[in-house]
């Protein structure tokens, strides 16, 4: 049985194994590693979350202070103009308006073919259900490479449109394959009930299936706005008018500017460190969205992977 | 309606396997297709949109692999203009910077393998000892965080914190050191993609471990400690067997995709001062393709490179399953 609840499975997998840890068997060389666990643990988190305060940290410090190499944990030299700058320049803006665009665009045609597919494969009586499948899955090993696609976006007019973004990735086969594990664990005499009131297939997915699916819905409506929002290559390929990036590949330029300028030498220090203050102000702005919400979504995304490791 | 449907479905083998010798009737191998399609004509509409998807922007490309084959002239036919046979896959084989790329692939896809596939199972085992939900859960929710990183995002984080000013050469100058820029230096290319890829994957990569180790019956802790088990052997030979499963699917997936190195992350990592360790299979077909407008020698390194990732999971997949009777399909 598939749990599909993402509150169960995170409970399910934060509680520790309870059954087998009485203190009376504790050698002392287990109360020793257990003390090192924790220690070594807390190293993981603070790994993990310290590029994330120094980018903060840079982006509140003046540039005297980045330059010369004082800014770690705490901004130095504590000001907001850099914000202020970035907040002012309408390049920014532009490119943030269009990742908003693309993401919800992007998302809403990903969400209807993957939704449609899944339901398809999901019926398992279907005759030719397993060509379909394996239509998809072989995507998954196989794909025709990069210049292939190039040429074929290309060829299609795409360039320079909305399309070459929202339209070569818009089924995720890992997603493809989680939502058609949820349906088909849903219990087929719902649907039959409905077929015996009248209603038809459309009818079925509309009213009986997706409104029992809105936590799979959600999983997968979060899967891919992140991956939207977080994408830069088709972007970056197939867009050449700045007015059309998104912010990933703004920032992406920025960067790149930066490290060709780190190649000329120390002559251009100055410049770099500008530089370096304004990146860690656009890379705060960029992620912010997702270090927001992502406490909330957390569990769904967990719930999704666990979903998609079901054996299909 | 629908009931009447799925039994015959179900139960369709027995039945035929039954009648067959009887009475074999042809004919209703001929009708099946079209009695599915009257029977489920809407499913089969409703297919046609994602499938249109798959077949134009997964299977056409497939196709476009001709163009290794073809002289390819920009603006022209997607499928090239005339043949010229295996002249550009010779022309790769015969290329030195084709074989140190190659090089180059092997060497930080192997080391992504060595430590982006082990570490997460060393995580889990250790949050597994932890008795205290809340920290177990805390420790998880922080080390997911950098898996919905943009590649761009961490890209940036990596050359601020190994520049010149950045966090790791004050740690060298704390010790004594003479600052190193980092990011230039190929002698220290694949450590920092190692790192970064380590710093990004590991948390993200301990779910389906932890997940799989709440299937581990207890009893069978239970029986071990019976049997005079301490910790550390209950662990290797109860907890590890538990979640073998899990492990080898993972392992075949990760060596599927092997050749295709983080090709995003090199792109925005490496520089021309780094290419003799950075540069990989995919940044340099994309150097040759995009860039230097070669699109039918980059195809043709392109597919060499489909076909090599295809093979390894085929093989990753078959040896898994001769020898541990574990596989993908």
């Amino acid at each position: 049985m598939v749990t599909t609840d993402p509150t169960q499975l995170m409970e399910r997998m934060a509680k520790p194994a309870a059954p087998r840890r009485t203190s009376l068997d504790d050698s002392r060389g287990y109360r020793i590693f257990r003390v090192v666990n924790v220690v070594v643990l807390l190293g993981v988190v603070a790994v993990t979350l310290y590029p994330f305060v120094n980018i903060v940290a840079q982006s509140f410090s003046s540039e005297l202070y980045i330059r010369t190499g004082q800014v770690n944990l705490w901004p130095r030299g504590f000001n907001l103009d850099t914000y202020k700058l970035v907040a002012a320049d309408p390049v920014f803006w532009n490119s943030y308006l269009n990742t908003v665009i693309y993401t919800v665009t992007a998302t809403a045609i990903s969400i209807v073919l993957t939704t449609i597919y899944a339901y398809v494969l999901s019926k398992h009586r279907l005759k030719g259900r397993n060509l379909l499948i394996g239509i998809a899955v072989f995507t998954m090993f196989f794909n025709g490479g990069l210049i292939p696609n190039y040429v074929l976006v290309n060829g299609l007019g795409m360039t320079n449109t909305i399309w070459a973004i929202v339209l070569p990735n818009a089924i995720s086969v890992f997603n493809l394959l989680v939502m058609k594990a949820f349906f088909e664990s849903l219990p087929a005499e719902l649907e039959e009930a409905a077929a015996i009131d009248g209603l038809n297939t459309y009818g079925i997915l509309l009213k009986i299936v997706l409104p029992l699916s809105k936590a799979v819905l959600a999983t997968m409506i979060l899967f891919y706005a992140v991956a939207n929002w977080n994408s830069w290559f088709q972007a970056f390929i197939y867009l050449d008018r700045s007015e059309l990036f998104p912010v990933t590949v703004y920032l992406r330029n920025m960067i790149a500017g930066a490290s060709s300028v780190t190649a000329v030498g120390a002559v251009e220090s100055n410049a770099l460190a500008i530089s370096a203050n304004i990146k860690a102000v656009t890379m705060v702005l960029t992620v912010l969205p997702i270090v927001v919400v992502y406490p909330f979504i957390q569990r769904y995304f967990v719930s999704g992977v666990m979903l998609g490791a079901v054996k299909q | 309606m629908t009931t009447q449907i799925r039994e015959p479905a179900a139960e369709a083998a027995p039945n035929r396997s039954k009648k067959i010798p009887k009475n074999p009737k042809p004919p209703r191998y001929k009708n099946t297709w079209r009695k599915a399609w009257k029977r489920d004509w809407q499913l089969y509409t409703l297919v046609i949109v994602p499938l249109l998807f798959f077949l134009v922007f997964r299977y056409l490309p497939m196709l476009g692999n001709v163009i290794a084959f073809r002289r390819f002239v920009p603006g022209g036919s997607i499928y090239g203009e005339s043949w010229v046979g295996l002249r550009y896959v010779k022309l790769f084989i015969s290329d030195p910077n084709f074989w140190e790329v190659f090089g180059n692939t092997l060497a930080l896809g192997a080391l992504t393998l060595l430590f982006c596939f082990p570490l997460p199972i060393v995580l889990a085992l250790l949050l597994n000892e932890i008795r205290s939900r809340y920290f177990k859960r805390f420790v998880q929710t922080v080390s997911y965080l950098p898996h919905f990183l943009s590649i761009v995002i961490v890209a940036g984080m990596v050359m601020q914190l190994t520049s010149l000013e950045g966090t790791v050469n004050q740690i060298v100058g704390a010790f004594g050191g003479d600052k190193i820029s980092f990011i230039q230096e190929p002698g220290w290319f694949r450590t920092i993609y190692v790192s970064s890829e380590v710093w990004q994957t590991v948390g993200w990569g301990t779910i389906l471990y932890l997940a799989a180790l709440t299937t581990i019956d207890s009893q069978l802790y239970e029986a071990a400690r019976i049997d005079g088990a301490n910790r550390w052997q209950q662990t290797w030979h109860v907890t590890l067997p538990g979640i073998r499963p899990t492990m080898i699917t993972l392992l075949i997936l990760n060596i599927g995709t092997f050749m295709a190195v983080g090709f995003e992350k090199v792109l925005l990592l490496y520089n021309p001062l780094t290419y003799p360790t950075a540069d990989v299979v995919s940044t340099y077909l994309y150097r040759v393709g995009l860039v230097s407008n070669n699109f039918s020698y980059a195809a043709a390194i392109g597919l060499f490179e489909s076909i090599i990732g295809l093979a390894l999971v085929l093989s990753a997949n078959a040896i898994s399953r001769r020898t541990v009777g574990t596989s993908l399909w």
